[in-house]
């Protein structure tokens, strides 16, 4: 059998103009958070109410997905689902590249960025925060392990273990970001444990979309062809399991919600009142990054060509992103109640739904974390052998 | 290729020997007088400090690291090590008789700061100037001439300014 | 007064109370806010409001140089049925001079410690206001979740924002169910020398610790209409805070989510 896996060498200019491309979105983004830093947060969105913007979406959009993005790698070592063991490298390489470009942004929209040292150094084990940022460190060290367990002959005999670890590491991770909004008691829209396992199952289907994204990019680099119309199929199916799943979490969250006479408000406001999350809402999550990606998929034959998964899976981040949006930002927005039972007003915006209108640099800081994942993930394919060798069948 | 080498190696020379000139250089102003480039903080206005100004100069950080500390969390204030009693202490005045702040390069901190290109974030959130009290002390107290004498005036003994400022830091006065 | 130099003690805090954090939380809620309280006769009604402004009895200011302890928890009662709109906006000119955070023209961003909360019963049409500012929990969940430690809880009640260690990630703000904390958005000068404040950190009322360190009251205590706010120590039985307390009908805010504030309110 010829080799599995191929440093990229050959490729289309294509490419490159992709990689120039992701620097320039990187350069631009680095220069808009320093704007922002440079000038304070009064010149984003951001605001005392709608405490974190679009830079917090993208970065935990980046975040959860990075842990989906290991689901091949996942089903090959743990599940020995032989099919996909071809592209656990390249599965596990976006991984940790997803993690990186969120944090980057996470970092840069921190108020005081220059104070990294002190997040490293300084740990408060009671925040969830804290805990997530070892559980974020951890990731890329143990995925980078198993990276090597994959890559390196000498160290293969713990590849399995590694896996399991990598496996059982990357669903606590997505349990911690969950969990970020779990345990606020504060806001109506979040302090509750479904956090967790919705955002697992959202890691499924957006890190997985990240996968066939990049996969395809690739197919189009180097013209060849790198999924086999079975892994294709299978891509396929998986994706509308993961869909399922996530849709059903999604459900239960909000009819837990529902139930509960208190929350009631802040549902309505998301599901019914007609304010911008609830377009994005149902419009943008449920119909593009549910719906109609389970239309394309459930074609047996569309959905599993190249231009199905393509746009299925376009489809899926976009949604992803407003799915994100919808939490974070929608969550923030509604009013604290203080006082119930009174009509509550003040010059602090007590009692009116806090207004967010992103502004262009959180815009260009958030692209440029999703350019650093993919820039780290083309240069990775270009020094080492991450990419499957080409499939030969014949379509 | 031999002349990029040759190049490189004179370029290395020239560093080396340059380097090695100013380090001899600083070492001797040090033993000497003063070069004019050596950074002159201006002297305090309560005469000498808490500890020895040598070492001082090399531990101010972490005396003022531990006793924010002791501040923050514990309370403690004392006036010892305190960076509201060392901004008071080493005040400096501008010509209009008023103190100045870390945006002017006269100012205590930046006079050494400025020449070892350290950056300091204390005076992102901390005042960088005495507050009113002691603005209005030195009102009180002061002469006509200040106003033309200006930065130097401040470390004069005698003054009459100067000694009452000793005694608002000292806690004296109110 | 004991006159030893402020360098030759030891800050000795960590050592005098052993059953510190939690479990002293736990305990110190159930033991002074309830049982000691209901427990004592209820003359303290009598007391009128506003004859002994200062709140400390004989305890008077602590030494400099001796660390906070957690004998005292420092707490306000406010009466809400005392105050006009324009005397909440007295306590809250009062706070903006006494700790130098103003109004810059840009209502969503800037910081506000203390705020006026109008509010309006939704059935019998009542209308009135009240000083709103950070409750100082024993149970803070800005504390639970800063990942760095920088939001905290003196040994005495009193919560602050350490600003040395705050790196602006804003989760408290997330966390905090009195919207007590404001992030700083931009470049902030002429600070108070007792009451730093800069950009990309976040900040909130700080029971003017700076005076509580001296001995004195709050700012806006002072500026409160007679009685309507009495500081002090909620530890001290014999306290006019503690007597008051035990004595008349006091609500907390949001009590359901039990995190026992500091700060009480009368008539809401």
């Amino acid at each position: 059998m010829a080799e599995t896996y191929r440093q990229l060498r050959e490729y289309n200019n294509s490419f490159n103009i992709l990689l120039v491309l992701h620097v320039v979105v990187i350069a631009i983004g680095l220069g808009a958070a320093f704007y922002m830093e440079h000038n304070g947060h009064v010149v984003t969105g951001m605001n005392n109410q709608v405490v974190w913007g679009l830079p917090h979406v993208f970065a935990i959009f980046l975040i959860v997905s990075a842990s989906g993005a290991l689901n091949l790698a996942s089903a090959s070592s743990v599940f020995s689902k032989l099919a996909y063991k071809r592209f656990a490298r390249l599965s596990a390489i976006l991984a940790i590249a997803l993690l990186i470009g969120g944090l980057v942004v996470l970092l840069l929209d921190l108020g005081r960025p220059d104070r990294l040292i002190i997040a490293m150094t300084y740990y408060n084990f009671k925040s969830i925060f804290a805990w997530n940022i070892i559980l974020y460190t951890g990731f890329i060290t143990i995925v980078g392990i198993y990276l090597w367990t994959m890559m390196d002959k000498t160290v293969a005999r713990f590849n399995k273990v590694a896996g399991w670890g990598a496996f059982v590491w990357r669903i606590i991770l997505t349990t911690g970001t969950g969990s970020i909004f779990g345990f606020l008691v504060a806001r109506e829209a979040y302090d509750a444990a479904i956090m967790a396992p919705l955002f697992i199952s959202a890691s499924f289907v957006y890190g997985m979309a990240f996968t066939v994204w990049v996969l395809i990019t690739m197919c189009q680099a180097t013209g060849h062809r790198l999924l086999t119309r079975d892994v294709s199929t299978k891509l396929r199916e998986l994706f509308i399991i993961f869909i399922a799943a996530m849709l059903y979490f999604t459900a239960v969250q909000h009819l837990t919600n529902l139930y509960a006479a208190e929350h009631i408000g802040v549902e309505r406001y998301i599901l019914w009142s007609g304010s911008v999350f609830t377009w994005l809402f149902w419009v943008g999550h449920v119909f593009i990054g549910a719906l109609l990606p389970l239309m394309i998929l459930m074609k047996p034959d569309f959905g599993s060509s190249r231009v199905g998964l393509t746009s299925a899976s376009i489809l899926m981040l976009l949604g992803g992103m407003a799915h994100i949006y919808v939490i974070v930002i929608g969550g923030q927005s509604y009013p604290l109640s203080l006082f119930p039972g009174m009509e509550v007003t003040s010059t602090f915006q007590d009692g009116v739904f806090g207004t967010y209108m992103p502004t262009l640099p959180e815009l260009l800081l958030g692209l440029a974390g999703v350019s650093i994942a993919m820039f780290i993930v083309g240069f990775a394919l270009k020094i080492l052998p991450f990419l499957p060798s080409p499939v030969e069948e014949d379509q | 290729m031999k002349i990029v080498l040759i190049m490189q190696r004179l370029i290395l020379t020239l560093l080396g020997v340059s380097f090695v000139g100013v380090s001899l250089l600083a070492f001797t102003g040090q033993a000497s007088a003063q070069p004019a480039w050596m950074p002159k903080p201006p002297k305090a206005i309560g005469g000498q400090c808490d500890l020895d100004p040598k070492i001082m100069r090399k531990t101010h950080m972490n005396l003022l690291d531990h006793k924010r500390d002791q501040t923050m969390h514990d309370g403690i204030r004392t006036k010892k090590f305190s960076l509201k009693n060392c901004i008071a202490c080493h005040a400096v005045k501008d010509e209009s008789n008023k103190f100045v702040t870390i945006k002017d390069e006269r100012h205590f901190c930046r006079s050494c700061h400025d020449y070892v290109a350290v950056r300091m974030d204390c005076f992102d959130c901390h005042a960088s100037r005495p507050g009113d009290a002691m603005n209005k002390a030195a009102k009180a107290a002061g002469n006509p001439h200040d106003k033309s004498a200006g930065v130097s005036s401040m470390g004069k003994a005698g003054d009459t300014t100067v000694v009452t400022l000793r005694k608002f830091i000292a806690g004296e006065a109110k | 007064m004991i006159s030893l130099k402020p360098d030759q003690i030891q800050p000795v805090a960590q050592n005098t109370n052993t059953n510190d954090g939690k479990i002293r939380d736990a305990k110190t809620r159930e033991d002074s806010s309830r049982r000691e309280f209901l427990k004592g006769s209820a003359a303290a009604l009598a007391l009128a409001p506003g004859m002994t402004l200062f709140a400390y009895g004989e305890a008077g200011a602590k030494p400099a140089a001796q660390a906070v302890t957690n004998k005292s928890r420092w707490g306000l009662l406010i009466d809400a049925a005392k105050f006009s709109d324009a005397d909440v906006d007295a306590c809250v000119k009062a706070c903006q001079d006494e700790n130098g955070w103003r109004d810059n023209g840009r209502p969503l961003t800037d910081a506000q410690w203390i705020r006026r909360v109008n509010l309006k019963n939704k059935k019998t049409e009542e209308k009135f206001s009240l000083p709103m500012m950070c409750q100082h929990c024993a149970e803070p969940p800005c504390v639970d979740v800063c990942p760095t430690g920088a939001s905290f809880k003196r040994k005495d009640g009193i919560v602050l924002v350490d600003k040395h260690i705050c790196i602006g990630c804003r989760y408290c703000m997330m966390a905090c169910p009195y919207k007590a904390r404001s992030f700083v958005h931009e470049h902030v000068e002429d600070q108070k020398e007792h009451a730093p404040r800069g950009i990309g950190t976040v900040e909130s009322c700080t029971m003017c610790v700076h005076l509580v360190d001296e001995g004195k009251q709050p700012a806006c205590v002072k500026a409160a209409p007679r009685g309507g706010m009495v500081f002090g120590d909620l530890n001290d039985k014999s306290s006019k805070l503690a007597q008051l307390i035990k004595s008349v009908a006091t609500q907390q805010v949001r009590a359901d989510l039990n995190l026992d504030p500091g700060v009480r309110y009368r008539n809401i």
